[in-house]
C-alpha cells in the first residue's frame, strides 16, 4: 500500500521547448488531417503564430522531463502494475512551437478501493508559458493494480 | 476544420452530434510510432514480453492515443481555443487490432449564451466502450 504521506510529493519543476518536429511527429502518430498541426503556413491562416500544441499532447510534453517515472521510483509504484484510470485537462491559452513551457505536477490524492486491490494515484500538474501565463493545467490519475 | 466557421451557440442543441471520427484498426506500428511521438516510453505498450510478464497477454495501446482520437473529434468541430475543458474516463484496454472510433454529441446548453457540455465516447468495432469523456465548449453567441 502507497503511504499517504506521498500527498503532497513534488516532482522537480521541469522547463521544455514545444518543437515543430516534435508536433509532426505526433500529429502523424495520431492520424492528424488538420494541416494546422503541420504546416506552418496553415497555422499562420488559422490566426496562430505557429503550429499549436494539440489538447492531449501537454501531457506527453510533462513526460520529456530526464526521469518521466521517477516519481513512480520516489513512491514505490511499480511500473508493470500502472494503467492510465482517468485523465482531465483545463485550457487556459493555447501554445505554439517555439514555446517554453513550465511544468509543476504535486501528488494530490491516494487512495484505495476493492479492499486494497487498486490504489489510485491523484497527480495535479500546472503550465506556464515563457512570460509566465497559465497555459493549461491537467490531472493524471493512475491505478495501480495489485494481486 | 479549422478554416471552417465555428457552429454558433444559438444555432446548436442538446442531442446534435459532432460528426464522428472512425480510425483504423490499432496496429503495432500505431503504438510504435505513438511510444516515440508521444515521449511515453512505457514498455507496457510496444514490449510483449514486459506485456506478458506484467500479465496482460500482449501490448495495450496508450489510454492517451484513444484520447488523442478523442480531441480530434473536437478539434475537426471547433477551432482548438474554443476548448476549456477536456476529460475521459479510461473503461476498458485497447488492444492491438482494435478499431476506434469516436462520437460525441451536445448534453447541455449553458445559460451563459456561450459554453456547451460535450460528451465523446471512444467504441471499438464490437461497440465496446473504450473511454467516456467530456468537454466545455465555448462558442461564438
Amino acid at each position: 500500500m502507497l503511504d499517504r504521506k506521498f500527498i503532497g510529493y513534488t516532482s522537480a519543476p521541469f522547463t521544455t521547448e514545444v518543437e515543430r518536429g516534435r508536433l509532426r511527429f505526433f500529429a502523424k502518430a495520431i492520424g492528424e488531417t488538420d494541416l494546422i498541426y503541420t504546416d506552418e503556413a496553415a497555422a499562420r491562416r488559422a490566426g496562430h503564430p505557429d503550429l499549436p500544441v494539440p489538447p492531449t499532447f501537454f501531457f506527453c510534453l510533462e513526460m520529456d522531463r530526464p526521469e518521466p517515472y521517477g516519481w513512480f521510483d520516489d513512491l514505490g509504484v511499480e511500473l508493470p502494475k500502472v494503467l492510465h484510470g482517468e485523465q482531465r485537462f483545463q485550457y487556459h491559452r493555447l501554445a505554439h512551437a517555439g514555446d517554453r513551457l513550465r511544468f509543476e505536477s504535486t501528488v494530490v490524492d491516494l487512495y484505495a478501493k476493492k479492499g486494497g486491490l487498486l490504489e489510485f494515484l491523484v497527480q495535479d500538474n500546472r503550465i506556464t508559458n515563457q512570460r509566465d501565463e497559465l497555459v493549461a493545467e491537467f490531472r493524471r490519475t493512475i491505478v495501480i493494480r495489485h494481486g | 476544420m479549422a478554416e471552417r466557421a465555428p457552429p454558433r451557440h444559438s444555432q446548436v442543441a442538446v442531442g446534435d452530434e459532432l460528426p464522428p471520427l472512425a480510425m483504423p484498426p490499432v496496429s503495432r506500428l500505431t503504438l510504435a510510432l505513438y511510444c516515440g511521438a508521444s515521449g511515453d516510453h512505457n514498455p507496457l505498450h510496444v514490449d510483449q514480453d514486459f506485456a506478458r510478464a506484467a500479465g496482460l497477454g500482449d501490448v495495450v495501446a496508450h489510454g492517451m492515443l484513444v484520447m488523442a482520437y478523442m480531441g480530434r473529434t473536437l478539434t475537426n468541430w471547433v477551432p482548438q481555443a474554443a476548448i476549456r475543458e477536456f476529460g475521459t474516463r479510461f473503461q476498458a484496454m485497447t488492444r492491438v487490432g482494435d478499431a476506434i472510433t469516436c462520437t460525441a454529441r451536445i448534453t447541455h446548453k449553458h445559460t451563459d449564451g456561450h459554453t456547451v457540455s460535450v460528451t465523446v465516447e471512444a467504441r471499438d468495432q464490437r461497440g465496446e466502450l473504450k473511454a467516456a469523456g467530456e468537454a466545455l465548449i465555448a462558442l461564438p453567441p
